[in-house]
């Protein structure tokens, strides 16, 4: 497969954009016409050729446009990216775990080369070419975290696991739906998901914190889960949430099919081997509703779940003040028709 | 009633169960205003606590002092301000050994961040016992600006640093030892509701 990376922004002009490919391969979140949260959680294995469930680190034609958008939010506030002293180990498996994927699902891309502790890595979309110690930060130019972190799509976060509980002790997170990894830091699994309504009456974090703490090396897991977006904004965290908060209001009934995005975050569990820590990387995917409802059977969804959504959702992921103009839009493109099981077009 | 009682909220926000008695061990105890009488309440309960203790207490126009001295801890000391008493308060964490209880009791703020201090330097959260004493205000920090206004009464409030109007969230970091004040006119700049008395 050879990618040509989107010239795009996801800021400002908003010149973000899907090509056919990449609309098709988008990972729709709903395999039925209404939702409710669950334990939807599945192994993380190679999953349809070209989907974006192919490889364990999906790259894509928006890969140099979100690092480069990466840096910018880092320079601006470096707090988006941070460890806890303890974590410093979880940061090199997580650099060897993304270097060792990358290079074997990517050989055109990414490349590898071991002797030893002395490695040698080569990003060509990115221009890098970096030889270093492994295990030694000072032969890198920032901590391993960050490194890796900034040539990789997705927000990730490093639990430390002890007491039977995972613990949020490190991340580098620039694309966040409304969370502050500064705030969270050191927070465990049911504080830092204090704010989510329901799930925690319905059991759902005492099952999945079970489940993630006996995630096995070698056997990673994932998720998708959604919210909605005004304008291919990255950066919508509660830092920035002055600046990006006014557009949520410019949505009219002319423009809702351009600036309205679904936004679906493809999460994936990985324990780490020589920390015993685990990766979250949470990756985020864009795609605005008129692409959207190209695919006549994500329209006609799209719409079932929106209009019978329980408000408590609608207003925790944000886009209650917009629902109607939503619904009434995707109400076009739903002419009743049955559609058929699974997430994927038809 | 061990100190206020607070409506159900949100599993991140805090709950101060009260202090209860880890018997004759070597114990930091700190009591702001009226978190004084959650200590003497603790020695009526169990005299021996106060064998090994080193009481902080900060009056806070409070009068609670001689009366706590005469509980007869280890070590005794007054200070104005929790600011004041944190020097002390950080060599005596610092100097704890394994299984050194900590007692807190006052308000909220106070609690939050002799907790946070406790946490960075190593104590166990489970050797912790906390008591709520005093008014319903909350410290809080600011997402955007990230600095932490103190004793906060009102919802919204303004930021003490940055300016901005801040709605008070009952997202509670223990790191920071703070609620978390986010931008009530983000989505409407200048639309601001009128301020509410922040209840328990
Ligand atoms: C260890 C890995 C995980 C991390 C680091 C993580 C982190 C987060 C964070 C930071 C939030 C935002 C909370 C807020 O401040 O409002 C969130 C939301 C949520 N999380 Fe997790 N999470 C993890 C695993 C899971 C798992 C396994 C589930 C399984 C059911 C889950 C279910 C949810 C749900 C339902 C929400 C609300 C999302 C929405 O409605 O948009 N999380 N998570």
């Amino acid at each position: 497969m050879t990618l040509r990376f989107n010239d795009e922004t996801f800021r400002g002009d908003y010149t973000y954009h899907n090509s056919a490919a990449a609309v098709r391969r988008f990972p729709f979140p709903f395999d039925q016409d209404s939702y409710m949260y669950s334990v939807n959680i599945e192994p993380h294995r190679p999953t349809r050729a070209g989907s974006v469930f192919e490889h364990r680190f999906d790259v894509d034609e928006h890969y140099v446009a979100e690092m480069q958008d990466r840096a910018i939010t880092l320079a601006d506030d470096p707090l988006r990216c941070q460890s806890l002293p303890h974590m410093e180990l979880a940061g090199w498996d997580f650099l060897e775990l993304v270097m060792v994927c990358k290079s074997e699902d990517y050989p055109d891309m990414f490349t590898l080369h071991r002797d030893g502790d002395r490695w040698h890595w080569i990003n060509r979309p990115l221009g890098i070419d970096q030889r270093f110690t492994f295990m030694d930060t000072s032969t890198l130019p920032c901590g391993p975290l960050e490194y890796i972190g900034r040539q990789t799509q997705g927000d990730h976060a490093l639990l430390d696991q002890r007491e039977g509980n995972l613990w949020m002790d490190a991340g580098i997170v620039t694309s966040q739906a409304d969370w502050s990894l500064d705030f969270n830091i050191g927070m465990n699994f049911f504080e830092w998901h204090a704010p989510v309504p329901k799930a925690h009456e319905l059991g759902i974090f005492q099952r999945a914190l079970k489940f993630l703490t006996n995630v096995q090396q070698g056997k990673p897991s994932r998720r998708l889960n959604w919210t909605m977006t005004v304008n291919p904004r990255l950066d919508t965290s509660p830092e920035n949430y002055h600046k990006w908060g006014p557009e949520k209001r410019t949505i009219t009934p002319e423009n809702v099919g351009a600036k309205q995005y679904l936004r679906v975050e493809l999460q994936s569990f990985y324990r780490l081997p020589r920390s015993n820590a685990l990766v979250f990387p949470i990756r985020c995917y864009l795609i605005s509703l008129e692409d959207l409802v190209t695919v006549p059977k994500w329209g006609r969804r799209f719409h079932r779940v929106l209009r019978d959504l329980p408000d408590e959702l609608a207003e925790y992921k944000g886009f209650a003040v917009n629902r109607s103009m939503i619904v009434d839009y995707l109400a076009r493109f739903d002419d009743g028709a049955e559609t058929s099981a699974g997430i994927f077009p038809d | 009633m061990a100190g206020t009682a607070f409506t159900p909220s949100i599993l991140s926000r805090p709950v101060y169960a009260g202090l209860v008695s880890r018997g004759a061990t070597p114990a930091i105890m700190l009591a702001e205003g009226e978190g004084a009488l959650a200590l003497m309440a603790l020695a009526d309960h169990d005299p021996a606590v106060m064998g090994h203790a080193h009481i902080i207490h900060i009056p806070a126009g409070t009068g609670h002092g001689a009366a706590l001295q005469a509980l007869g801890p280890a070590m005794y000391h007054e200070g104005p301000t929790l600011p004041a008493v944190l020097p002390r308060l950080r060599k005596a964490l610092g100097d704890a050994h394994m299984g050194t209880a900590l007692y807190i009791a006052g308000t909220e703020g106070v609690i939050g961040q002799v907790t946070a201090e406790a946490l960075a330097a190593g104590v166990a959260a489970g050797a912790i016992s906390t008591e709520h004493h005093g008014g319903a205000a909350r410290r809080m920090q600011c997402v955007h600006c990230k600095g932490i206004t103190e004793d906060v009464v009102t919802d919204p409030f303004i930021c003490s640093h940055c300016g901005l109007s801040l709605f008070v969230r009952d997202h509670f970091s223990r790191r920071l030892g703070a609620f978390q004040g986010v931008c009530v006119d983000a989505e409407t700049p200048g639309q601001i509701p009128a301020m509410q008395e922040i209840r328990p």
